[in-house]
């Protein structure tokens, strides 16, 4: 037992150190994700189809090709056409670009469901569509996306283990760095594990909390 | 003077169906004018014309200053549309109040952000035209702790907040349960008596009769007949709206 705890003290520094690079990488992932995804819902909700094919086949790519294999794609097979980025970058710009094609549904689906009476009361006070989307829409319809945005987050944070395999220091890989040296298989991705779990079931706390703030105005 | 509203020729179809063929309609300053016919009369319609919330096939709008050219796309005039909506005030239906904002939000939100009133001088205004429709003391409240007449005079409040030159009401007490009519309709008398401008699309004719300078009658995408409300009432002289005023009565 001494042993094991003496490991962990070991491992615990490295162990944080690449908590923080997921952390990092699903913030990221999710702040950029959120903005290319509103730009492609705004998209697939244009009156013009030049607008809503592009958008559609971007989703449907990303959403219909595994994480993994986009991570090599960006990782090991653009430097074959002269793009060579480093493993972080690569890492954001996989998950951005992915999670982009999930929130962009989920926010599509969410600013579709404000009702069209919301729209026409904004304009009969003489409201632009861009002061309606921003002041009358928006807000909405993030009350309605907020549980599946919170969802695909949680996803994401796990999903960052994934970026190991394009040697990304994140939480995973520093377990592996670990065990390589010191074959504490069971320790280190035990511990591994907890870090995850703790992670996920901080972000599920916070996401009710938003939840329950965003939804204040509906509580009677 | 010139009258505060002047279409011309307002024509719209959905499809290969006409719902407005070539109605003119003028109001003067002042007057208050109901608008009854049949359901798919065309009256909704007529009203959503007016405040550019559809877009007119044809005929001109101007309200006040403002002009609309309904041949031209909306999205080609979008100044003067909008100049128009600042000019009109309109109350639905259904409120269309905005679920997220407070009573005195939702009032303040017009001055606010399209008139660009400093935000203390519109809660100001604000409370005040709350005041005028008997809801005060539901300045913080969200809509959806008001009942269904209180929600609706906080979307007057709302349109009077943009101190607008016309009011448009499109059957502005149909979505409510019926002890709630009596409190929307006393607000928009009290309105009357001001002698703004207004009208009113309405199945409530007692209400139209005493309230209104002006009755328009239409069915079929047209008006049928036009008059003093009182006179029109005590004897129209239409064959048509003589059978939609005995049906209606029928009913009751």
């Amino acid at each position: 037992m001494d042993g094991v705890l003496a490991s962990l003290a070991q491992a615990a520094p490295f162990l944080l150190k690449g908590a923080v690079y997921t952390v990092g990488l699903s913030v990221g992932g999710m702040a950029f994700g959120l903005l290319l995804g509103f730009g492609i819902a705004l998209m697939r909700l244009s009156g013009l189809r030049l607008l809503r094919w592009p958008a559609r086949v971007y989703v449907s790519f990303f959403r219909g090709t595994p994480l993994l294999v986009q991570l090599f794609i960006i990782y090991y097979a653009l430097p074959q056409v002269g793009l060579r980025l480093d493993p972080i970058s690569s890492a954001l710009i996989g998950f951005s670009l992915n999670m982009a094609a999930y929130t962009s549904e989920i926010l599509r689906g969410a600013i579709a469901s404000i009702d069209r009476g919301q729209w026409e009361a904004s304009y009969s006070i003489g409201m632009t569509p861009g002061q309606t989307m921003r002041r009358t829409v928006l807000p909405q319809a993030a009350r309605v996306a907020l549980p599946a945005l919170g969802n695909s987050f949680i996803s994401l944070v796990k999903d960052t283990s994934l970026a190991a395999t394009i040697q990304v220091p994140e939480l995973f890989r520093q377990a592996q760095l670990i065990t390589a040296r010191t074959y504490e298989v069971f320790t280190m991705y035990l511990a591994a594990a907890a870090l995850y779990w703790v992670l996920s079931t901080g972000l599920s706390w916070l996401q009710n909390r938003m939840e329950a703030r965003a939804g204040r105005h509906v509580r009677t | 003077m010139a009258a505060m509203i002047e279409a011309t020729g307002l024509t719209k179809r959905f499809g290969p169906t006409t719902v407005l063929d070539g109605v003119d309609l003028t109001v003067e300053k002042g007057e208050v004018v109901a608008v009854i016919g049949p359901s798919g009369s065309g009256k909704t319609t007529l009203l959503r014309l007016l405040n550019c919330l559809e877009a007119p096939d044809g005929g001109t709008i101007r309200v006040g200053p403002v002009t609309v050219d309904g041949a031209k796309p909306l999205a080609r005039q979008k100044q003067a549309v909008r100049s128009l909506r600042q000019h009109v005030g309109f109350v639905f239906q259904t409120f269309n109040l905005f679920p997220h904002r407070t009573a005195l939000e939702n009032v303040i939100e017009g001055p606010v952000i399209v008139k660009g009133v400093a935000r203390e001088q519109a809660i100001q205004a604000g409370r005040a035209v709350l005041a005028q429709v008997g809801l005060a003391e539901k300045a913080d409240a969200y809509p959806a702790r008001l009942s269904g007449g209180q929600q609706q005079r906080v979307a007057i409040a709302r349109a009077l907040a943009m101190e607008p030159d016309v009011l448009l009401f499109d059957e502005p007490t149909s979505a409510l349960d019926p002890e709630l009519v009596g409190e929307v309709l006393s607000v928009i008398r009290g309105l009357a008596a001001e002698h703004r401008t207004m009208v009113i699309v309405t199945h409530e004719m007692a209400f139209a009769r005493d309230v209104a300078d002006r009755v328009i009658f239409m069915e079929g995408g047209r008006i049928v007949e036009q008059g003093p409300a009182k006179a029109f009432f005590a004897a129209p002289t239409e064959e048509r709206s003589r059978r939609f005023l005995a049906r209606l009565h029928g009913e009751h």
